[in-house]
């Protein structure tokens, strides 16, 4: 890849009792968590503490107690060095309307330290990796949203940082948008060796896209575990199944014959049309072949069996012992 | 990546990396950001790099403070004059609606378009400090207003060296244009940053730098005229302090040779003219303050 990463295991971000306190909020509480090299997830509720910590990260605000380490830098003293070798992606617009997505990233690039001529090129590479063409030399004001958090992602890695903050860049995006940011997102850590921090408040897309998952609540580390940890452990089914003659109620019959097999089995809540549908626990491929057997041994009809995706509020229902477990997952 | 060397496969056969490529150049440090910061920023004053729209008012108003100097110029040689029609430090206090105007345009454009499109966030996430970039847009904005100031007095002077008026007399009347342009440079520019910055709107920047100008000086011509009726001779150097325009005739009258333009010629007494100084140079270093302030909080 693009960079050769000579010791595997280098702790890109580490925080050690992080707290951040303003007089009438605590925005992060004693928050200790390390992050390594690849994409790693950062979700939380709005208000959760993720902006307070990306700001402390860059060196912007200086945190109440605790140290925070980034790229083996300390975030109290050595902010400008860091800031030189991390792109940041706000959350919120942050483009003028009335300058080209090219002169934008350029003086973005200047703004960063590259030299004039180092800016044009950058600029040009960096457009083009993010997917914007002939159109970057149109004023933004013109843009869709899509293509405006791609400039915005163009100016967080002109100056080819070593790793990127992005503060919810998948939002106000349509799901194809949203797959696309996702996909490129993924590019930036694959194809140009860039480690990524990206936040979201929607677990389940970001499961799909990272290496690693933190999840914080209240300024208070939830978990810190990898994705594959995650999806072995949580990943629920929504089984759904038809009725037939024999089992005039197959929904029934198909939660029985699971039970019998010794997996706890849940109606799907209060959703609209949820009464027919199960939830269940998948524990690995295992899970999917039970379902399948039971439902051709009962003769029912298989509507659908598929993945759910996760919402914080399902992490927030983990027991405490989980949750002890998963602060070990570190780096 | 397949590879980052081209490889060669046969003789002329080479496969050229197309993929990502890092940037391994120099990285220059905060000097030379600022430096990049305040060009931007000058040329920017100018409506240069931006749209042909933005371009009008600033040139516009460029050449509408150049154009008397021009005549005044072609005036005097033709004439063979023995002397300019204005003084150097004069010709600035004539044209002080159109220096108003030009800080009112463009001390918005240079702070409020990062404030209202949430810009400032990106700057202060690369290696620059809030104070880099306050120092880089004041000293930029206080460049293109002594361009705009001097460039007349530099078409004066180079018409008075033209028609032969004598040059000692001449190269000291420009020094002290200069230096008076300077001071009214930084304290205009000084005064148009505070307003701009408080606002994310341009409109209300604009109508805020007009309102605090016009305002003040009218006021205080004002008061200085009632004092004149009324014999307190005293109070119109103390009056005249309180406004922009009025505390810069003050210094001039004071130290740089210039004739007062107070009601009744009466320009402040020396002591005066030390404290016109004082707080000149006050209010410079408070605007600077206040910007420094402002943008601390600003942040992310």
């Amino acid at each position: 890849m693009a960079r050769v990463t000579t010791v595997v295991d280098v702790t890109v971000i580490a925080t050690e009792s992080l707290s951040k306190r303003f007089p009438r909020v605590t925005a992060l509480d004693r928050l200790s968590v390390d992050v390594g090299p690849g994409v790693t997830g950062l979700v939380g509720a709005n208000g959760a503490g993720k902006s307070t910590l990306i700001k402390i990260l860059l060196g912007l605000s200086p945190a109440t107690e605790g140290q925070a380490r980034v790229l083996g830098l300390d975030v109290a003293t050595e902010g400008a060095a860091i800031r030189e070798r991390v792109g940041y992606m706000p959350e919120h617009d942050c483009l003028p309307p009335d300058v080209s997505a090219t002169e934008f990233v350029v003086h973005m690039a200047r703004m960063s330290g590259l030299p004039p001529a180092a800016a044009r090129e950058r600029t040009a590479d960096t457009l083009r990796h993010v997917g914007l063409y002939e159109e970057r030399y149109r004023p933004i004001g013109g843009y869709s949203t899509g293509m405006k958090q791609r400039v915005k992602l163009a100016q967080a890695l002109v100056h080819d940082p070593q790793l990127v903050f992005l503060d919810e860049p998948t939002n106000g995006l349509d799901p194809v948008g949203r797959d696309d940011m996702l996909a490129l997102i993924r590019r930036i850590h694959t194809d140009f060796g860039i480690s990524v921090l990206v936040t979201s408040h929607l677990l389940g897309e970001l499961e799909r896209t990272c290496d690693h998952v933190v999840v914080i609540d209240g300024g208070k580390l939830l978990r810190s575990s990898s994705t594959t940890d995650f999806t072995q452990t949580t990943t629920t089914l929504a089984v759904e199944v038809t009725d037939s003659d024999e089992h005039p109620d197959g929904t029934r019959a198909m939660r029985e014959a699971l039970t019998a097999r010794g997996i706890t089995v849940e109606h799907g809540g209060g959703l609209p049309g949820a009464g027919h549908v199960l939830l269940l626990t998948a524990r690995g491929e295992e899970t999917y072949d039970l379902v399948r057997d039971v439902v051709a041994d009962l003769g029912l009809g298989l509507v659908r069996m598929e993945q759910r995706r996760h919402h914080i509020s399902e992490v927030f229902q983990e027991t405490g012992d989980q949750r002890k477990e998963a602060v070990g997952h570190g780096s | 990546m397949a590879a980052d060397h081209p490889v060669a496969v046969g003789d002329q056969t080479r496969i050229h990396d197309i993929g990502y490529r890092g940037y391994d150049g120099p990285r220059l440090g905060r000097a030379a950001i600022r430096r990049a910061l305040y060009s931007q920023s000058l040329r920017g004053a100018y409506g240069l790099g931006r749209s042909a729209k933005s371009k009008v008012l600033p040139m516009l108003l460029f050449a509408v403070m150049c154009l008397p100097a021009g005549i005044m110029v072609a005036v005097a040689v033709a004439t063979k004059a023995n002397d300019l029609p204005v003084d150097y430090t004069r010709y600035a206090i004539l044209m002080q609606a159109v220096i108003s105007l030009y800080v009112a345009s463009q001390a918005p454009q240079s702070v409020s378009r990062d404030l209202r499109f949430k810009t400032v966030p990106l700057y202060f996430s690369r290696p620059m400090e809030s104070a880099d970039y306050v120092r880089a847009k004041y000293a930029a904005l206080a460049s293109a207003m002594f361009l705009l100031t001097a460039t007349p007095l530099l078409v004066l002077y180079l018409g008075a060296l033209l028609a032969k008026l004598d040059f000692a007399d001449q190269t000291k009347g420009f020094a002290q244009g200069l230096v008076s342009v300077a001071l009214l440079s930084l304290l205009f520019a000084g005064l148009g940053l505070v307003l701009a910055a408080v606002t994310p709107r341009r409109g209300f920047g604009i109508a805020a730098v007009i309102a605090v100008l016009t305002i003040t000086y009218g006021a205080v011509s004002t008061l200085q005229a009632i004092a004149f009726e009324q014999d307190t001779t005293d109070a119109i150097g103390w009056i005249g302090l309180f406004s922009p325009i009025t505390l810069i005739e003050g210094v001039q009258s004071a130290f740089l040779g210039a004739d007062s333009t107070f009601p009744g010629g009466i320009g402040p007494s020396d002591g005066q003219g030390a404290v016109y100084v004082l707080v000149a140079l006050g209010l410079i270093a408070g605007c600077y303050g206040l910007l420094m302030r402002r943008y601390k909080k600003v942040g992310l």
